[in-house]
């Protein structure tokens, strides 16, 4: 029997799970959280008690019978509150390192998963882009504050902005209004022309092959009864505040994002979500040694054919980290991934499933075109706008290194050093490098270097004395 | 204070609470069973918890787990991310600070104020440092 370890446990793993046991193979879901349904099917607690789970979020009683068929699978192992640190092994599968415990937690069990495959499914974080101020408390990102009011029933504030690009914004809206904050304001950077050239014609058909549209509408609807203020072409520019966020700078933004001076609006809040889309997790597929693709804006994904495969052979990729296209998109790939990992054969309903795979694919390529990043949004920043919110390292002290050897830059900074990684600042100071060399006319191709920034070599943080324990001796998840 | 959890009897999850309470910097505070600690602490109206290495204010940022901003120690062991935290009862909290001790604050504690935070603390964790 084959044996499927499928890491992370929401839209995509889950999918991925379920097919994978259908096409009988024993499946280990690993899942750092301690439910399954990842970001867009965040439970609630259980010790909440709550007698209408299905309220908060679309599809609930879909996800919660495919939950519970998969957890109650005989063939299935659930692990729970288990973060995977480190994958291992340049032939084969990679072999899973895992650690099951409190998150941070000291003396967490340490143990190792060898399966025939490996479906990875662990997700995105948002982008979020530096301005003055963005490191106030009470300036979070717009999943963060979409994450606190489905898992914790908690309100960021009560006089709320929602600034930043793409139809996320208007859930996270929906959720404050859900939560009886007022919602002052929800900004689209982009200008109308973009969004409706990226998205081309006719876009709701699009929506609706990608199973986006009935909540799209929901949420639309929401805010105009609620008559919030939905406004294209502007942004949050700064945010100010004594030792939290009271108010934020608004400007109206030309295509490029550079703002329109003159155009500055002050709005009094007490919180701020901010969101310029998704960024992929791809510390394990790269340490899996998976291929990247960029897009044209630069933005990296885990590069994988019609079929879900990575350039690892045995291991298959699915969900936003493929490209960010919504739960249902990720649906799709995990279900058809887990069959194909699980060695399941060819059948009419697989190639339906390529078909809609191919529809999350053109969602997520039209949704890239219609909410992109324009350049010009460093103009923003001033010398002393925090860049590395880790080590608190200044714009100015960026420019200043812009063009040394990246690993210079980085060890005199310290940019990207300190306990994140440079998960939040690194796709930012590598854009603004660039920007900078390029306003030099520094010798061309200098910004390129340094080797990939998505390269580290541990997942996530382990403990010393967790590194130094020996993993359990049982060694394997293997099906008995 | 500005933010706070949604009151149980406006829940359209229809809620059931229990209590939990932690002790934070020597302080009782309560939130609702099943909160993470950064749950607890938004809901109690407290929005930062912890200073950057040139003492700004951090609290939760991502919500994930990503950012690391809002890192509290728990129970004796530092760099704990509140966000991914489960709240128990009784778990005694302190806050952190990356921020140097400033030289002119002298650092006895007869006040029995909290103190301006702590030196860094000892990396206790390793996360893929090139
Ligand atoms: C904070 C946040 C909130 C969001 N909220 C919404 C929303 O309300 N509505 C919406 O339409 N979209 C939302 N999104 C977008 C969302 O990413 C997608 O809609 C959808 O959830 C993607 O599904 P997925 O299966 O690819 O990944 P996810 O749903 O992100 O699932 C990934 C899972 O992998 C687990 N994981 C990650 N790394 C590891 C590891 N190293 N070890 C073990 N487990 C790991 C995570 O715990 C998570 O459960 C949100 C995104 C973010 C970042
Ligand atoms: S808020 Fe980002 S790690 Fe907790």
């Amino acid at each position: 029997m084959r044996h499927v370890a499928v890491i992370g446990a929401g839209p995509g793993g889950l999918s991925a799970a379920a097919t994978a046991l259908g096409a009988g193979a024993h499946v280990t879901l690993v899942d750092a959280a301690e439910q399954p349904g990842g970001q867009y099917h965040r439970a609630p607690a259980p010790e909440f008690g709550a007698t209408r789970p299905d309220r908060l979020q679309h599809g609930w009683r879909d996800f919660a019978a495919r939950r519970d068929q998969v957890l109650g699978h005989s063939r299935c192992t659930f692990l729970p509150e288990t973060s995977v640190w480190a994958l291992e092994g340049a032939d084969g599968i990679p072999v899973v390192h895992v650690l099951t415990g409190p998150a941070d937690g000291a003396g967490r069990r340490r143990r190792t998963i060898e399966a025939d495959a490996l479906v990875l499914a662990v997700g995105a974080h948002d982008t979020m882009l530096p301005f003055p101020g963005w490191e106030l408390p009470g300036v979070v990102t717009a999943g963060a504050a979409q994450a606190l009011v489905k898992g914790e029933r908690v309100a960021i504030g009560e006089q709320v902005v929602v600034a930043g690009t793409g139809p996320f914004l208007l859930p996270v809206a929906a959720a404050l209004l859900g939560a009886g904050s007022t919602v002052r304001q929800v900004l689209e950077a982009n200008r109308p022309g973009r969004i409706a050239a990226g998205w081309g014609a006719r876009p709701w058909q699009l929506a609706a092959q990608a199973g986006k549209l009935p909540e799209l509408a929901g949420y639309a609807a929401t805010l105009a009864r609620h008559r919030v203020p939905v406004l294209a072409g502007r942004a949050v520019v700064a945010a100010r505040g004594d030792g939290r966020v009271e108010e934020v700078v608004t400007a109206r933004l030309r295509d490029d994002w550079s703002a329109v001076p003159g155009t500055e609006r002050t709005v009094a809040v007490d919180a701020v979500c901010v969101g310029h889309g998704f960024s992929p997790q791809l510390e394990l597929p790269v340490a899996a040694g998976c291929a990247l693709r960029a897009e044209p804006d630069g933005r990296r994904f885990v590069a994988v054919d019609a079929d879900l495969r990575t350039s690892r052979p045995g291991v298959y990729a699915v969900g936003e980290l493929t490209g960010i296209a919504g739960a249902p998109a990720a649906r799709a790939e995990g279900a058809l991934a887990g069959w194909l990992a699980a060695g399941g054969p060819d059948r009419p309903a697989v190639r339906a499933l390529r078909r809609r795979v191919a529809a999350g694919r053109r969602f997520a390529d039209r949704l890239a075109a219609a909410h992109p990043i324009g350049a010009g949004w460093p103009g923003w920043l001033r010398d002393d706008t925090v860049v590395c919110r880790c080590e608190d390292v200044r714009y100015r002290a960026l420019r200043l290194a812009a063009d040394q050897d990246p690993r210079v830059a980085k060890l005199g900074t310290r940019a990207g050093m300190g306990p994140c990684q440079g998960r939040i600042c690194g796709p930012t100071v590598a854009a603004l490098r660039s920007a900078e060399a390029a306003r030099r006319r520094a010798a061309a191709g200098t910004a390129a270097r340094g080797g990939n920034p998505h390269h580290r070599p541990i997942a996530q943080p382990i403990r010393l004395g967790e590194l130094a324990a020996a993993a359990d001796t049982e060694h394997s998840e293997e099906p008995s | 204070m500005s933010s706070r959890a949604i009151r149980p009897d406006a829940d359209v999850l229809g809620r059931a609470d229990r209590p939990v309470t932690i002790l934070v910097d020597g302080t009782p505070v309560t939130g609702i069973a099943g909160q993470s600690i950064a749950g607890v602490l938004l809901a109690a109206g407290r929005t930062a918890w912890r200073y950057g290495p040139t003492g700004g204010a951090r609290g939760v940022f991502c919500g994930i787990g990503v950012c690391f901003d809002c890192l509290l120690t728990v129970n004796g062991i530092p760099d704990v991310r509140a966000c991914r935290r489960r709240a128990r009862d009784g778990d005694v909290i302190a806050t952190q600070s990356r921020a140097a001790a400033p030289s002119t604050v002298d650092d006895n504690e007869a006040g029995g104020e909290p103190e301006p935070p702590a030196p860094a603390t000892t990396p206790s964790s390793v996360d893929g440092a090139r």
